[in-house]
């Protein structure tokens, strides 16, 4: 797929989603070193463990990373920071992203989105045309049929790829436990200090503080995906392994947004809105 | 475990949506959130009864005029067998997006309302799942409580399609009675049509067979790139990527590249998980050969006794997609053909193929929005290809219009009539 396009980049958060992409990528070039760098919006409010991983595994993986910083953006004074005790700065990697892609004239950006995380992204595209503003158009997409990909886009307007869009949350952990994928140490249960707010289970870090209201526990806890801390939510479990993972995740009865994203909950229509103006 | 994709294809209307709902519902396929979700949402609108076609009518556009725009795609699993599904719109105007969701799937669902029968829309559908070489077929008369789950219902409108049916290729079709609001015959069968005595939609989707329907025979490797490393310790690498189109391939095997015609024998296969044996069709690997030679992308590697044909002249059923502009003779397009892009012209249309009728329509010189036709083509350089019924994969292409980028063609290449 990336053998078509002049600048292609990987985007790359140590989630476990890119880091399978990430592992087919070199696995498909190797022994050859993949062609393209890998690229994180790092909103500066993810956990600690997480930015730990991606270091580590963009260093023995000898891939080139470039962080697009969301604080940067505020620093330059492109974005306003978001303020208030439940401020999270989720949508405000829109910008940084689009700007990261027009700063390095990247023309195929590949993500690790599935169809099966949320309605919106069920209907999109694996070669998802977006003009030069970054927008995507659900009412116009152009046809994929077969297994060929239209790669044409004029100056400017580049192209989301998606390999893994047909796969699931179960084959994302199958293939962890067939391939032995090392991920970040969250996805993993473990103790931590949580507090209840919408009846999920937030992290206490330094972006993210209890309310006066809120009481802080210790649970045995573990995160189904991760994204900015504000607003990734961790669920009660006691899954150690891949296997029990495995487990988990076949009874599951609630989704993996669900059950962890508090941006989803804003409306009916929250991604699709977000997708329109160029969000991953 | 085994996978089967399936579409469901039909009317505007005749319950394609509500089906799949009912499939994830009454197979304990949809989680907790999503259920509250489409509640949430019906009980807002003052429905009813939940409705089920809000599963996969996702975007905006879609929950506001009640119909499907695009694809969306679902996914479940049976202890059997784990399914991807591609609920397609109905609507006429959206017919290259029920393209784009059933050009690749190993069954496919006709649904028709019991109240309207055979209808222009479902004769199209299936026209096109036939072009489309779709291996297996479920039509589902919908609706079955509205006409008092009478058989005799059933029996016209099955009839009905077996009449159209015959003038069209079709391999594998059943036929089932349903009722995708009640849930008759979708996964428990129906305590309201006794006289109905084949098993459940479901249960049919978890047992048709599939093993024979991927080309084994025919060895088909399309070129996607080619790995050198630039590492002092692969100093002598080369490898050839993609990914299996046909036959298997297996090390030790001799092997021929196309268009050169140059021959060699394969010295190993890596895979993601390390060197393999062997490879079939949809692995992507990398071939490594014992000659060094000259090997690009959209090349085609195959067995030197079992060449597809190469040619820069063309004859296929060209279904077009573009709503913007008509396909024109002789206008310059770009042509997608496996791991190949050319330039091509479409130099005649031999006929237009009549819809409703089947009729081959002649002297026609355009095709428009929707249109199907049978057309040769000229192309800058060579393909290598098969007669799509030989191989899907190697025997389709796209044609893109190089002004708008838009992906305006797709075509089913065929041997030339004699
Ligand atoms: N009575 C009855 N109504 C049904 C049945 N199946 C579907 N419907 C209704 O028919 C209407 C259309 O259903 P959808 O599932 O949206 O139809 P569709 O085929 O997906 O339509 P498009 O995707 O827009 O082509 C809805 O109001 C359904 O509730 C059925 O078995 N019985
Ligand atoms: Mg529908």
């Amino acid at each position: 797929m990336a053998a078509e396009f002049e600048r292609p980049v990987l985007l790359f958060s140590g989630g476990k989603d890119s880091v399978v992409m990430l592992h087919l990528a070199v696995r498909a070039f190797a022994p050859a070193r993949i062609p393209f760098p890998v690229m994180h919006i790092d909103t500066g409010h993810n956990f600690a463990e997480v930015i730990e991983f991606r270091d580590r595994c963009v260093a023995d993986m000898d891939v080139q990373l470039i962080v697009g910083s969301v604080q940067a953006s505020i620093d330059t004074g492109r974005i306003t920071d978001v303020t208030g005790p439940r401020a999270s700065r989720n949508p405000l990697q829109t910008v940084t992203l689009l700007d990261s892609i027009a700063e390095y004239k990247f023309d195929a950006v590949f993500g690790g989105a599935r169809r099966d995380e949320e309605r919106a992204r069920a209907k999109e595209r694996v070669y998802s045309h977006r003009d030069s503003f970054g927008q995507w158009d659900p009412k116009n997409q152009r046809p994929e049929l077969w297994g060929i990909y239209n790669s044409r886009h004029r100056k400017g307007e580049h192209f989301r790829i998606f390999p893994i869009s047909n796969w699931t949350e179960l084959d994302i952990w199958s293939f962890i436990a067939e391939y032995n994928i090392d991920l970040p140490s969250i996805y993993y249960a473990h103790r931590r200090p949580v507090f209840r707010r919408d009846n999920m289970w937030m992290a206490v870090t330094p972006f993210l503080q209890p309310e006066a209201n809120e009481t802080v526990v210790e649970e045995m806890v573990r995160f189904r995906t991760v994204g900015d801390a504000t607003c990734t939510a961790a669920i009660e479990s006691v899954a150690t392994t891949v296997e029990d993972i495995i487990a988990e995740t076949s009874v599951a009865r609630i989704t993996e947004r669900g059950a962890t994203r508090a941006d989803d909950r804003m409306s009916e229509a929250g991604m699709e809105d977000r997708k329109r103006t160029g969000y991953f | 475990m085994e996978r089967l994709r399936f579409a469901t294809v039909g009317s505007v209307d005749d319950g394609k949506s509500t089906l799949i709902g009912r499939l994830l519902y009454d197979s304990k396929s949809i989680f907790e959130d999503q259920l509250e979700h489409i509640e949430a949402v019906s009980k807002r609108r003052g429905d009813d009864y939940v409705d089920l076609s809000l599963l996969t009518d996702g975007l905006r556009a879609e929950r506001e005029q009640g119909i499907t725009i695009d694809v969306a795609y679902r996914y479940f699993a049976t202890p059997k067998r784990s399914f991807i599904i591609a609920d397609c719109p109905g609507h006429i105007q959206y017919t290259r997006n029920m393209i784009t969701g059933a050009s690749n799937v190993d069954l496919a669902i006709v649904l028709i309302d019991a109240r309207t029968g055979v209808i222009e829309q479902t004769r199209r559908h299936s026209l096109l799942v036939s072009l489309l070489g779709v291996p297996h077929l479920v039509i589902c008369v919908n609706k079955m409580d509205l006409v008092d789950y009478d058989q005799t219902v059933f029996d016209r409108i099955r009839e009905e399609f077996e009449e159209f049916a015959s003038r069209l290729d079709l391999q594998d079709v059943t036929f089932l009675p349903i009722s995708a609001l009640a849930g008759d015959n979708v996964v428990t069968r129906s305590s309201s049509m006794p006289w109905f005595e084949g098993s459940t939609l479901l249960h049919h989707l978890e047992s048709v067979y599939t093993a024979s329907d991927d080309n084994r025979i025919d060895t088909r490797f399309p070129v996607q790139f080619v790995i050198r490393p630039q590492r002092s310790d692969f100093p002598d690498y080369r490898g050839f990527a993609g990914q299996v189109a046909g036959g298997v391939l297996r090390v030790g095997d001799d092997v021929m590249v196309l268009p050169s015609g140059l021959t060699s024998t394969i010295t190993g296969i890596d895979s993601p998980l390390g060197p393999v044996e062997k490879a079939e069709p949809g692995d992507a690997v990398t071939l490594l050969l014992a000659d060094d030679l000259s090997i690009t992308r959209g090349d085609m590697i195959c067995r030197p006794n079992n060449r597809p044909r190469v040619s820069q002249e063309l004859e296929a059923m060209l279904c077009w997609m573009d709503d913007a502009s008509p396909m024109q003779q002789n206008k310059i397009y770009s042509i997608k053909h496996t791991t190949n892009t050319a330039r091509a012209k479409i130099t005649e249309v031999l006929y237009r193929l009549n819809i409703s009728t089947l009729h081959r329509e002649t002297d026609v010189s355009q095709l428009q929005m929707n249109e199907i036709g049978r057309v040769t083509l000229h192309t800058t350089a060579p393909l290598m290809f098969d007669d799509y019924h030989q191989n899907r994969s190697t025997g389709c292409f796209i044609i893109v219009d190089e002004s708008t980028g838009q992906t305006a063609g797709a075509g089913m290449l065929l041997s030339p009539r004699t």
